[in-house]
């Protein structure tokens, strides 16, 4: 077996395994990987989300058990520092010795420090990795203002986190403009003015002399003399290669740094590979994760034998998102010395800047620029790519047609989609004809494309939805056979049309004559709108909601009644225990801190409410797709460490949201402080306690596919906290598909996050007032459904088992388990009728 | 009970020789369906007034053994009307019993009429 060591453990060095462990046979290759960081390799291409989420495990690219089950030794927190040539060995820095045949350098590189003096002072940071954000989260606690050196890509994503950490934000560019590399002065001008109106200061054109300060920095003095007080600075100015182990080991290195490769990515030992942003091919270093994902492509190729693939010239087209600002910059963007003929267009209201850059003859694309809206980018990328015949009036290319049609550039079959894992549009079409996938999620799965920096995502849906369109399918989701409408549109039509029956809904919008899937979804939506007593409707109810208790097995059901925030009296405890007792019924805590009393029957269901009710109990929803429970932590009133009042925010947020329906169960939790006793995280909202009131993460989940929740917005005063998920709830009731919890629902939003914090929090749709509005209408109408059908003898009658008698289902039968009864299990005995 | 269960036998209406009467047209909900006991034996009892039909199968789901189809929800498969079962959804016409989703047996059917407000059920002793 070859052994495979490779040294560096980032984004590349583990693409490198993945396609090796992919692509060879088992037992080809033993592969060892030696990590200098503590973590496993983690995406640091989205390192600014680590300040908003704090999770190592949400970046990394791969969790821990992906390299023991695909047989790859991972070695974290081992310096290689020196690589025995002749006998084909390197040894750690604490001496652990391992052999190789092929090796493969993927050091990467280390943030470019200018030889500034003071720079060694505290406050002084690099971006770079996850220990440097801890180290500048850390500081920014007793920071308020921070300077970041370097207007680049890099530069504008640290100036972002600076924002995130409340500090008064300065970017200084020693050029005349932010992303140099990337834009011209109109563009660069047009994305200041954005990040000025977000409050980041811009200084361009300065110099950095010295940082001031004695232990701790101070501030910065430019070499014109100014001076800038800031009480950290974090530099990032570029990278440097990591090339000093190949350097020391006899390879050769660039003029200016950067391991010296040929087109199959050799080093000048031919054993030895380099790849990422340490390797220096053709003079050149790639800081852009595609082309090091490339070059991990290329050598895997080397190793099997096959060695025709070689690494060729990169583009280095690149679109972001930048604090809310869409930059593009594609092929020869500012075609600094080639001829070429520019359309320019510039919005100055809107800031918008779009450039392209046509060749002298008019016929093809060179290249261009794009600043807040970058939606053409990857159209005009694949036109600059592919040479592709311009349109007849190019400027419709950024201005799109005026004719009225739409213009769809058809692609050809090699044009590279996703250029992160390489994945053509040919790829693609055929893994969605010959694996007959059915969501852009089983292609993303199926071909990786969209996996990367997800860039490409929006142009994988649209190949997807015209592929599938030209297969015949449609691609619609539909509710069921009964409806041609998605739930977003039933929920339209019944509110606009004010449908209150389902069978008036069917009769106008559907066919047939319903089913067991739009009946309950049909009766959510017109709870959701309407929120009258939803057994005006039983019939259209899953049987829970019917029944307004949860069905078990044997068709006993289990009562719970609303125990807010987890807060009960010892006297309604009691009264639970005496419910329990009276009717026989299996009493268990349940995970939402509150007590489930199973084994009634059915025509006990009423009877046990009435005496509930009495108590001053009302209705806990536990059968509904509606707000289940608000947990909480004991907070502030009794722990040591709490922060706020958890248990009254969370009684709050819970009488607030009690029996409201939706797509499906809602889950809460507030905790006091950090410790996060009561997992808010994995709820789909949850508030936690900070100095300066609560964070709000939203589309957590637990069970099946666990989700920790995202921070929504942060440090929010209670009233702001309740507007927000007044704002949030209603717009995922209004949009999400049947049955489809908050996470599900958010992992299928377009936009993710940053969408839904645009609409939740900017309301960049100006619907905000009448999400609010909803909302408000659903907490004034609320009613306890218990309360309704004790009082009301007519409905108490639903609650019998016989229509004919009033004994209760005879075969119903419990067995004795532990003190309490238990159903006896699903009868195996029993033979099925003829 | 296992006695009573194993006795489910679809009766054609040719066959019926005692109409029972179970209920008045008022007890049953639209749309839905009531469960009613003939000498031990539970039948689910359906008015599915959305197609002015009537109908009557075995309460009990073949598929866990549950006495529950008469809570079940009510429906078209294509032109076919079904019932679908409250625990796991399996779904059985109403005209022929057959399971619709799955392969468990079918149910056993039996004829319904309406006279003056009063739903019969036919059985055979």
């Amino acid at each position: 077996m070859e052994q495979i060591i490779v040294i560096g453990n980032g984004m590349v060095g583990y693409k490198f395994c993945e396609k090796l462990r992919s692509k060879a046979a088992k037992g080809q290759f033993s592969v060892k990987v030696f990590g200098e960081e503590p973590h496993p390799a983690y995406d640091r291409v989205h390192l600014s989300e680590y300040f908003s989420n704090r999770s190592v495990a949400d970046l990394e690219m791969a969790p821990r058990s992906w390299y023991v089950e695909n047989d790859v030794e991972l070695i974290t927190g081992e310096l290689i520092v020196s690589i025995d040539r002749n006998n084909k060995k390197v040894t750690s820095h604490t001496g652990l010795e391992a052999s190789y045949d092929k090796l493969v350098l993927a050091t990467g590189s280390s943030a470019f420090v200018p030889p500034i003096k003071g720079s060694e002072m505290q406050g002084v940071f690099v971006y770079r990795t996850i220990e440097d954000l801890e180290a500048i989260i850390a500081y920014g606690k007793t920071s308020k203002k921070a300077a970041v050196l370097g207007g680049g890509l890099l530069g504008l994503e640290a100036a972002k986190a600076m924002l995130d950490l409340n500090q008064e934000t300065h970017v200084i560019e020693f050029a005349p403009r932010l992303m140099p590399r990337q834009l011209d002065q109109t563009g660069s001008d047009a994305l200041k003015d954005k990040m000025e109106a977000l409050g980041i200061n811009i200084h361009m054109s300065r110099n950095t002399a010295s940082i001031l300060g004695e232990e701790s920095m101070t501030g910065l003095e430019f070499t014109d003399g100014e001076l800038l007080a800031a009480d950290m600075l974090v530099i990032s100015c570029g990278i440097k290669p990591r090339d000093e182990l190949a350097a020391q080991s006899g390879l050769e290195i660039g003029q200016r740094g950067g391991i010296v490769v040929n087109d199959s990515l050799q080093t000048t030992d031919p054993d030895i590979y380099a790849i990422g942003e340490c390797a220096l091919h053709k003079n050149f270093i790639y800081g852009l994760v595609a082309p090091g994902y490339e070059m991990a492509d290329v050598v895997v190729d080397q190793l099997l034998d096959s060695g025709d693939k070689v690494f060729q010239s990169y583009d280095m087209s690149t679109k972001l998102k930048l604090i809310g600002v869409d930059v593009a910059s594609f092929g020869d963007a500012l075609c600094e010395n080639t001829p070429h003929k520019p359309i320019i267009f510039e919005d100055k209201l809107e800031g918008v800047y779009k450039r392209i850059n046509i060749s002298e003859d008019g016929k093809k694309l060179l290249g261009g620029i794009l600043v807040g809206d970058a939606e053409a980018y990857n159209m005009l990328l694949q036109v600059t790519l592919n040479g592709m015949a311009l349109p007849p009036n190019p400027e419709d290319l950024i201005l799109g047609s005026r004719g009225g049609e739409s213009m769809e550039m058809e692609l050809p079959d090699t044009a590279q989609i996703c250029s992160c894992e390489n994945v053509t549009k040919g790829d693609i079409c055929k893994s969605i004809v010959e694996q007959n996938l059915e969501s852009v999620a089983d292609v993303k799965t199926c071909t990786k494309a969209g996996t990367g920096c997800g860039a490409c995502s929006p142009m994988v849906t649209d190949i997807f939805d015209i592929q599938l369109k030209s297969m015949g399918k449609t691609v619609k989701k539909v509710l069921c056979e009964h409806f041609d409408y998605s739930r977003q549109e039933l929920f339209d039509l019944i509110k606009v049309k004010g449908i209150k029956s389902y069978n008036e809904l069917l009769d106008t919008h559907g066919y047939g004559d319903g089913c067991e899937v739009c009946k309950p979804a049909v009766a959510s939506l017109m709870a959701s709108i309407w929120n009258e007593l939803i057994l005006n409707q039983d019939t259209i109810q899953d049987t829970n909601d019917r029944f307004l208790a949860n069905i078990q097995k044997g068709g006993s059901y289990s009562v719970v009644p609303r125990i807010p925030g987890g807060e009960i009296t010892p006297d309604k405890l009691i009264v639970i225990g005496q419910v329990a007792k009276k009717y026989d019924l299996y009493t268990k805590i349940t995970g939402g801190q509150r007590i489930d009393l199973f084994g009634a029957t059915v025509n006990q269901l009423p009877d046990i409410w009435e005496e509930l009710i009495d108590a001053g109990f009302e209705s806990g929803h536990a059968y509904g797709k509606s707000l289940r429970t608000v947990k909480s932590c004991v907070g502030s009133s009794w722990c040591r460490y709490g922060l706020h009042d958890s248990v009254s925010f969370a009684i709050e947020i819970e009488e607030r949201y009690r029996g409201l329906r939706s797509p499906h169960k809602l889950k809460s939790a507030v905790s006091g402080c950090r410790r996060e006793c009561a997992e808010a995280l994995s709820k789909d909202f949850g508030i936690i306690a900070t100095d300066l009131g609560w964070n709000l993460y939203v589309c957590g989940n637990g069970g099946a596919n666990p989700q920790h929740a995202q921070l929504l917005a942060g440090d929010i005063d209670s009233e702001t906290c309740k507007k927000f998920i007044d704002r949030f709830l209603m717009f995922y009731i209004k949009t999400a598909e049947p049955l489809n919890r908050t996470a599900t629902w958010l992992n299928k939003l377009d936009g993710g996050m940053e969408y839904l914090k645009q609409v939740v929090v900017e309301d960049s749709l100006g619907v905000a007032a009448d999400l609010e509005r909803e909302m408000e209408f659903m907490v004034d109408t609320y009613k306890c459904e218990w309360k309704e059908v004790v009082n009301n003898p007519e409905l108490r009658r639903k609650f019998s088992h016989f229509v004919n008698t009033e004994i209760p289902d005879p075969t119903m039968q419990f067995e004795d388990f532990r003190g309490q009864k238990k159903p006896v299990d699903w009868d195996k005995n029993l033979v099925e009728s003829k | 009970m296992t006695d009573e269960i194993v006795a489910y036998k679809t009766v054609k209406e040719s066959e019926v020789d005692t109409w029972h009467k179970v209920a008045t047209v008022e007890d049953f909900p639209s749309d839905g369906g009531v469960c009613v006991e003939y000498k031990g034996l539970q039948v689910a009892v359906f008015n599915f007034s959305r197609r002015s039909e009537w109908y009557a199968t075995q309460n009990l789901c073949p598929h866990k053994k549950q006495m529950i189809l008469s809570r079940g929800m009510l429906g078209s498969d294509g032109d076919e009307p079904k019932v679908a079962c409250p625990f796991h959804k399996q779904t059985f016409s109403l005209k022929n019993g057959n399971n619709l989703n799955g392969e468990h047996c079918a149910l056993a059917t039996y004829p319904v009429k309406v006279e003056a407000g009063q739903v019969y059920v036919g059985f055979k002793n």
